[in-house]
């Protein structure tokens, strides 16, 4: 989607009425097309070349990248830093920040440094239990929730205030976003969760991986109940399975994750699995862009990153439009765009 | 102690008119406690309240309280400390993701909130930050002074 006002990269967007930000993923949805966003695997690196070359694989095939905040409890580079180097180049990054490793007064902090670097989206998330991840011996903070941190971004924003009430002299221009999982207990509830995470400031949610799309209709259907689709957009997360086994593993371990037997079932039973993983994903993305009130899709394919511009391209759900990457109305190179 | 803890929930609606009682008892004693002094009577009324609240629901004395719109299953025994409902981690039987041993303090939330007189309402108003401030102090006596609308 190419925009008549369209900046010299690494240079926000104006804002248009209505919008929180000026960033592209808010245009891109409040446009009404379908969007496409995705995650990147942030390095264990201090190198800024690894996230470049991450992000560039997505090129011409997302809206938005991710950047995780120590997701699984996991140490990598920082997402308000991945943002920061990615912002540099023009694309539009979605700050993840997590509760579990810090409190009140450092994350209004990095709202405010993220924003100042360019950064227009920021998913709001609590964040897994340190228990899962490679420091155990670490203390987790957990000062906030998703949805304190939602409230207190919003009215960051909204207010020009700090949660002490202190004014900030230029508000943050963020689209906020939280994360859902229609997919686990208590399910008649995660509804009136999502309304709450409305109600506090998401803007867009993301999803965990749908692989049961019959429940996830049943919670669009109770969401539209509740009259939440006009007030937030929904993008549901989707991922290609590698095998039967990465399947059984991730269900067993990525707390939230449900897989269905009968997929299991039909990855066991590939020849190439990792191609039947692809398919299996292009006919879940298919399906679920049918369900009313779905806005996008949210891809993660850790570790099979590469794999990400295949499964959108034979999706359809661009309909021919290319999202906007550093070369493609300049015909620059990115390492040019970047100087 | 945890199975009392569960007991609790699946006796949220007993115990939600027990504690509606108690609170107007409470908040009818204020000018007892303003003559005696807030502060003075707060370390001895906490101490109860922690012993009364830990056996009957695990209690944290995070000092604001808000059993009555979790279904009288208490948030903070939630290793995430959730005040707003379930993360996105509980498990196919409805345990927590990080004690697979425990049932998610939310799953119970609801199922306690059913039980109560306004159903699941409550549970639906958004919780704001604690303050860590409170954290150890009587939430008896704070309602108690914001019910005779005593300032805090």
């Amino acid at each position: 989607m190419k925009f008549e006002d369209e900046p010299v990269p690494g240079y926000p967007l104006p804002i248009l009425p209505g919008h929180t930000s000026p960033g592209r993923l808010e245009r891109v949805l409040r446009a009404g097309a379908f969007a496409v966003t995705t995650e990147l695997d942030p390095p264990d690196s201090a190198d800024p070349d690894d996230v470049y070359r991450r992000a560039r694989v997505f090129d011409g095939y997302v809206d938005a990248i991710n950047a995780t905040d120590g997701s699984g409890a996991h140490c990598h580079m920082s997402s308000l830093a991945v943002c920061a180097l990615l912002t540099r180049v023009g694309y539009a990054p979605v700050m993840q920040i997590s509760c579990r490793d810090r409190n009140r007064i450092a994350i209004q902090g990095d709202i405010l440094g993220g924003a100042a670097m360019g950064v227009c989206n920021m998913l709001c998330l609590t964040g897994d239990g340190v228990e899962t991840g490679d420091h155990p011996q670490a203390k987790a903070v957990f000062d906030l929730d998703s949805l304190t941190l939602l409230d207190i971004g919003r009215r960051l924003r909204d207010e020009h205030r700090f949660q002490s009430g202190r004014e900030v002299t230029f508000a943050p221009r963020v689209f906020f976003g939280a994360a859902e999982n229609p997919f686990a207990p208590p399910y008649e509830w995660r509804p009136f969760r999502l309304a709450k995470k409305v109600a506090a400031g998401a803007q867009f949610i993301q999803t965990q991986y749908c692989y049961d799309v019959p429940r996830l209709a049943e919670f669009m259907r109770r969401v539209n109940d509740l009259g939440l689709l006009d007030r937030v957009f929904i993008l549901v997360g989707v991922g290609p399975l590698r095998s039967a086994r990465a399947a059984e593993w991730m269900r067993a371990h990525v707390p939230g994750v449900h897989i269905p037997d009968a997929i299991v079932k039909r990855m066991a039973g590939a020849e190439r699995p990792a191609a039947e993983g692809r398919k299996l994903c292009i006919e879940l993305i298919r399906e679920i862009r049918e369900i009313k009130g779905v806005s996008g899709v949210h891809v993660m394919a850790y570790r099979q990153e590469e794999s990400v511009a295949e499964v959108i391209e034979s999706s359809g759900v661009l309909d021919g439009r290319t999202p906007w990457h550093p070369a493609r109305d300049h015909g620059l190179q990115p390492s040019r765009a970047a100087s | 102690m945890y199975a009392v803890r569960r007991w609790s929930v699946r006796h949220a609606r007993g115990l939600e008119t027990g504690y509606r009682l108690f609170e107007r008892a409470m908040a009818a004693l204020h000018p007892l406690w303003q003559k005696i002094g807030y502060e003075r009577v707060e370390k001895p009324v906490a101490a109860m309240e922690q012993a009364v609240k830990g056996l009957l629901f695990d209690c944290r004395m995070c000092g604001q309280c808000v059993l009555g719109s979790t279904g009288m299953s208490c948030p903070m025994n939630c290793p995430k400390s959730l005040r707003n409902g379930p993360c996105g981690g509980v498990r196919a039987n409805g345990h927590c993701e990080v004690d697979p041993e425990m049932a998610c303090v939310w799953v119970d939330a609801v199922a306690g909130g059913r039980r109560m007189r306004a159903g699941n309402a409550a549970l639906e108003v958004v919780q704001f930050a604690v303050d860590q401030r409170l954290s150890g102090r009587s939430s008896w006596l704070a309602v108690a002074r914001e019910q005779a609308g005593a300032p805090a």
